[in-house]
């Protein structure tokens, strides 16, 4: 498995040579948010606008309403905790296509709790108009600037930034709306986002020497969640299904499988991995994800829960299947 | 055809017969931001027919029935923005950021025949879209201003846009003096002036009070001309019940700077009878026992 390097960068910077309508606006984090590059090439489209994201966002509005297309940079967590308001009355009920591009999703950040957007599905995905997808690898990130673009309406995206592993191949870019079957099977059922899918990916591969059956859906829209795929995977599978995300479990990936199975009256059983309703502190990416449970080996535990089988697999197991030697950011 | 040129004593006209309309719809109905007509009046009066350069209206002569939020599938609604004409490079924009003024904004339009009279009736009637405090599909609003401190943003966001695009029509803004403590504000003030946006020009109510009490005692603005051009502005401080005034300050040179008019007014301006509820004018209720006095008064207007 290949790692790429400043993806966003070269992407957005690519994106804006097509799209004369596109401007950058950054909230006094560009260099931590791979658009130094963009300052650089387009100096006349990118607009600081301080450390002041309310004024951003409405900011961003104006712009849009005039026909430019405003991608905001900073950290996911000041793009929805501090500017709820203004992203909702400004953008989302005039349905603007304004584009947040929101960098450390979940706990990718030794910053702390004031940096870390753990909650942000569970805020926006109750947001008439608002659409939001959670990138897993580099693939998407080189895809996710046409799929927002061919939304009407504003768009937040969780987005992954420096050393960032291609999952999948770089031919097959992310579709709206439609979670990416990693693995056919028709024991159990895990969805996957965001970081996680890595992780799920080493543990499937581990369950399935054991002989488990697995449907294996990496999901990168999280709003809508109308995929035909999650309702045939959840049908066929005889245990039940398993979501792991980096974020809490409540009003995340988790629910929105949970709400897919109840109303599609499936009656099947659900065990959701994630940041148990808690905030987070700051470290290394492994150690929160080891200490917040959205790893491999918490995953493998939540599936001996589902089917009350045994694998036996240890972290030794796992270390062999670590595709590279793969650190945090 | 050309626009009317209005004299000032039409403007003032204009003024006088959107406070007495808006008298009307409170005794009518119960209830109404009196206060805020008596304050603003003048302001929108002289805005729409002394200031601001804009385009025919376009929008119905007769309200509508409320043509639904906007989404993927309705951005085609008519709106609010239509009344001030079709956006050209040259024309201006007008934002209106305390959506509670709705009233006045509404019966400006119809004294400058924007909007017809019979349109009025419909004001906060169910089902309608001339709701007491709309959005962007409101007669007059150019978007969705209730949530206080961010249309100024919107508006210089928009203003920012037009400079990038050379357009030179100007992009207005009424505000409230009370939403000036909103951060939001001074946010917008500060990037106005650092992208030198003197295409901005905003116009602020400043009636000195809010629905708990006098600003001074609530959250202290002032001084408000002081703290405005240390933020960068071209400030302008004047009687916001002089037509002339206000027209004058609107065509001062501000290069390089937004330029802001503070329009010192009352919130009982031309209805005496409000005088000793100050402070508490922000939503004005007429009982039975003055439902006399304000009659009388009514009448004779």
């Amino acid at each position: 498995m290949k790692i790429e390097v400043n993806t966003h960068e070269k992407n957005m910077i690519k994106w804006a040579s097509e799209h004369p309508e596109a401007v950058v606006l950054s909230g006094d984090l560009g260099s931590s948010c791979e658009i130094k590059g963009f300052l650089n090439t387009y100096p006349d489209r990118y607009f600081s606008l301080g450390i002041a994201e309310q004024n951003m966002v409405s900011w961003a509005a104006g712009l849009a309403r005039e026909g430019f297309r405003p991608y905001l940079h900073t950290f996911g967590v000041f793009l929805y905790r501090r500017v709820l308001d203004q992203l909702e009355m400004s953008v989302a009920y005039p349905n603007l296509p304004v584009t947040f591009v929101g960098f450390l999703p979940g706990i990718m950040t030794p910053g702390g709790v004031t940096h870390q957007a753990t909650n942000d599905i569970a805020v926006l995905r109750n947001i008439p108009n608002m659409t939001i997808f959670d990138i897993g690898d580099a693939t998407e990130i080189e895809s996710v600037l046409q799929v927002a673009h061919d939304v009407n309406g504003p768009v937040f995206i969780r987005m992954l930034r420096k050393e960032v592993p291609r999952l999948f191949p770089a031919n097959e870019p992310m579709v709206f709306n439609r979670g990416r079957v990693l693995t056919e099977g028709t024991d159990i059922a895990i969805f996957s986002s965001s970081i996680c899918t890595e992780e799920a990916m080493r543990a499937t591969k581990v369950l399935t020497e054991k002989g488990l059956s697995i449907q294996h859906v990496h999901i990168s829209t999280l709003k809508p969640f109308t995929d035909p795929t999650v309702v045939e995977t959840l049908k066929k599978v005889k245990y039940g299904a398993v979501t792991m995300e980096n974020h809490v479990t409540i009003g995340g990936l988790g629910s929105a499988v949970a709400d897919v199975i109840a109303e599609e009256g499936i009656g099947t059983k659900l065990i959701k991995v994630g940041i148990h309703d808690t905030y987070t502190h700051g470290a290394s990416k492994m150690y929160l994800m080891k200490k917040y449970g959205l790893d491999a080996l918490t995953l493998i535990q939540a599936v001996k829960n589902l089917t009350g089988k045994y694998f036996g697999i240890r972290e030794e197991d796992l270390e062999a299947v670590r595709f590279e030697d793969y650190t945090a950011v | 055809m050309p626009e009317k040129v209005y004299s000032k004593e039409e403007i003032q006209e204009v003024a006088t017969r959107v406070r007495k309309n808006i008298l009307r719809l409170t005794l009518e109905r119960g209830g109404c931001y009196l206060g805020q007509a008596c304050s603003s009046a003048e302001i929108f009066a002289s805005l729409y027919t002394g200031i601001l350069n804009l385009g025919p209206s376009l929008g119905s002569m007769d309200a509508i029935p409320f043509p639904g939020v906007p989404s993927p599938d309705n951005m085609d609604y008519p709106k609010g923005s239509l009344y001030h004409g079709a956006f050209e490079a040259d024309k201006d924009r007008f934002f209106v950021s305390p959506a509670h003024y709705a009233s006045v904004v509404y019966c400006t339009l119809a004294e400058t025949g924007r909007i017809s009279h019979q349109a009025i009736e419909k004001f906060n009637v169910d089902g309608w879209n001339m709701e007491m405090i709309g959005a962007e599909h409101s007669p007059g609003f150019e978007n969705t201003a209730g949530s206080l401190g961010q249309t100024i943003s919107i508006a210089c966001g928009t203003a920012h846009a037009r400079k990038l695009k050379n357009e030179t029509g100007k992009v207005f803004v009424l505000l409230s003096d009370g939403e000036i403590q909103e951060g939001q504000a001074w946010e917008a003030f500060q990037a106005a002036s650092f992208y030198k946006l003197d295409n901005v020009v905003v116009y602020i109510d400043v009636n000195g009070q809010q629905l708990e009490g006098y600003t001074k005692d609530v959250m202290d603005i002032e001084p408000l001309a002081a703290r405005l051009e240390a933020f960068g502005a071209k400030v302008m401080d004047v009687d916001g019940h002089d037509i002339q005034a206000m027209i004058d300050a609107s065509k001062v040179e501000h290069e390089g700077k937004p330029l802001v008019v503070l329009c010192r007014t009352s919130a009982a301006h031309g209805i005496p009878l409000l005088e000793k509820r100050k402070p508490f004018l922000h939503f004005v209720r007429v009982g039975n026992d003055e439902m006399d006095d304000f009659k009388k008064f009514y009448e004779q207007m």
